[in-house]
């Protein structure tokens, strides 16, 4: 393994502003290692290959040129495959884009390339993002770097993998109930979950619209911090993003990293240290680091938030009703698959042939459970009610940061399970996603940060703060990390092919 | 009894436009009706006079100013399309014979 792959973003791009290596040399390396052992992980969908060497290239011309890059110009990302890029297949993890090569490139994509990254390639998922544990790839899943019998989290298991193993030190994702965050926790990494609106969405294939945003997935918080400053702010072509600066990310990871929390108040959320499911590994792991925030000087309160414990309920309703509305694009005339017209069967056949054989089990369960909750008769009983939830979780937050500065909170409540142990019952797969709806709901950004091992496996310490305060989060997570020596990213055990 | 019987799914899948098979539909009227037992729970929360949040962040009527700029050109908008006919996306009989 080429030393190169063990560096941070920060230092790679470091190196090649400095002229003491380039971007192709850098690319390159992680190719090697993607070669090496994506075979054993399967993080990637496609591989950019030759393309990402010569996308290098073209930046180190510009280096050379004297072009003002920011300061991951040359620094290899992967990019979860539900964000279309102009030169890369993009499938969502579904069969029904299979092989579809999008007319455009995503805003943060575009984002990505102006700043002078290079796109290594796209990182497999479940099938358009809904699952927890890339088991719902319709290409098979991914497997945990940690222990390859195991799942990578999801549903961006992908991008979380390959940055784990090496083979990116950088990869977007994308969160709309903890598709970012719990893949992190799971996978020793980082992963951090913007305030909705603050990263362009024009470009990701939508899941649930009110709830989707992409964020970056890194081996440290400050590299967490220097991407999202790469791919945050206002787009025009995105009705929904924020018209404001980018918070202070990368300033606050910094002043995170000196270890000195005086002053800040971080609130432990009482409802989830009492309910269950959580193993005691994960929790042991959480009070660990929730004590080394107090050893930093922050003041460590209970806050309760009577109504997060209803999150989940209401978010397995508004979830599948946006997208069983969503998914209705996917008809077989426009792009993608087309099943069954052999010239004896009318539009309506074909399309229900095609979203029959395009869509895998759990984006067929969701639509039709969002068919149901939005159809007259439960619509108040159920999408109603949980827009009303939406609001009393809100609420809980509102309150409890006139309290604190920050919540913190378990990432997710168990470690990477075995392959096949949740799928049986989908109730025991959403499970997973307890402890990061609230912020889904509410629109606050929040990061999963590594805060030790539970059974020889990654736990991760999620910090949640006020929509717009992300610097916050980063100041926090990058505190804790700075306690960690070596950091638990670069801990992952060598995968063997 | 059941929260949702297994012809609820069948019309349900029909609606979504998903011709689901005899044994998919064994499979999800079960596990729907798990699902929709564990997420009923919310019918607990008194919430008579709490307004819905559809969006986290409030906005209406975004706009900006009408101004032209380049777009998809046909041949990129066509180019991912199942079937394509004189420059356009050929769709299936919309009605059928008897209609």
């Amino acid at each position: 393994m080429s030393e190169l792959t063990g560096r941070t973003a920060e230092e790679l791009g470091a190196a090649i502003a400095a002229g003491e290596t380039s971007a192709v040399e850098v690319t390159r390396a992680h190719l090697d290692r993607i070669d090496a052992v994506d075979p054993a992980v399967h993080a990637f969908l496609h591989v950019a290959g030759e393309s990402a060497v010569a996308q290098a290239a073209e930046v180190d011309r510009r280096i050379a040129a004297g072009e003002k890059l920011g300061p991951l110009a040359g620094v290899p990302v992967a990019v979860k495959d539900v964000v279309v890029t102009q030169d890369m297949p993009t499938t969502a993890g579904s069969k029904i884009l299979e092989h579809w090569l999008p007319p455009y490139d995503a805003t943060l994509v575009r984002r990505l390339r102006e700043a002078g990254l290079v796109v290594l390639g796209k990182t497999n998922m479940d099938e358009f993002a809904m699952g927890s544990s890339t088991e719902y790839s319709a290409y098979g899943p991914t497997r945990n770097p940690w222990d390859t019998g195991r799942i990578p989290g999801g549903s961006g298991g992908g991008s979380a993998a390959a940055v784990a193993a090496r083979e990116a030190p950088l990869a977007i994702g994308t969160d709309t109930g903890g598709s970012i965050r719990q893949p992190g926790a799971v996978t020793g990494t980082v992963g951090a979950k913007p305030t909705y609106g603050g990263v362009s969405r024009y470009g990701l294939i939508a899941f649930s619209s009110s709830l989707d945003q992409a964020g970056p997935v890194t081996r440290t918080v400050t590299d967490a911090a220097l991407l999202h400053e790469v791919i945050g702010g206002h787009d025009r072509c995105d009705s929904t993003s924020i018209d404001a600066p980018v918070p202070p990310v990368v300033e606050a990871a910094r002043r995170g990293l000196t270890g000195d929390l005086t002053g800040v108040k971080v609130g432990v959320v009482r409802e989830f240290a009492a309910a269950q499911g959580a193993e005691p590994g994960v929790v042991a792991a959480f009070e660990a680091g929730v004590q080394t925030l107090t050893k930093l000087g922050a003041e460590v309160v209970e806050v309760s938030c009577p109504h997060f414990e209803y999150a989940l309920p209401a978010y397995y309703l508004i979830a599948p009703s946006e997208c069983s509305s969503n998914l209705a694009r996917f008809d077989g005339v426009r792009y993608g698959l087309r099943v069954g017209d052999d010239g004896s069967r009318a539009l309506e056949e074909v399309m229900s042939l095609t979203r029959d054989r395009g869509f895998g089990p759990e984006v067929k369960r969701r639509v039709i459970l969002g068919t149901y909750a939005l159809s007259a008769g439960y619509y108040d009983a159920f999408y109603g009610q949980a827009q009303k939830v939406r609001t009393l979780v809100t609420r809980d937050f509102t309150a409890a940061f006139e309290q604190v500065d920050v919540l913190a909170a378990p990432t997710t409540p168990f470690v990477a399970f075995p392959f096949g142990s949740r799928t049986a019952d989908p109730t025991q797969m959403y499970l997973a996603d307890l402890y990061t709806i609230p912020s889904n709901l509410y629109g606050g950004p929040a990061i999963s940060v590594p805060c030790g091992l539970s059974e020889g496996l990654p736990v991760g310490l999620q910090i949640m703060a006020p929509t717009m305060a992300d610097d916050r989060m980063y100041r926090v997570a990058a505190a804790l990390e700075s306690t960690q020596s070596p950091r638990l990213a670069d801990q992952t055990p060598e995968v063997t092919a | 009894m059941a929260a949702i019987s297994r012809e609820e799914v069948a019309h349900l899948a029909h609606l979504a436009r998903l011709a689901v098979t005899e044994d998919e539909l064994d499979t999800f009227a079960g596990q729907l009706d798990q699902i929709v037992s564990s997420v009923a729970r919310i019918g607990e929360v008194a919430a008579d006079d709490i307004p819905p949040t559809s969006h986290a962040v409030p906005l209406t009527n975004v706009m900006r100013a009408d101004e032209p700029r380049p777009g998809l050109s046909r041949e990129a908008a066509l180019a991912g399309a199942p079937a394509v006919e004189n420059d356009r996306f050929r769709v299936p009989q919309i009605l059928s014979e008897e209609a």
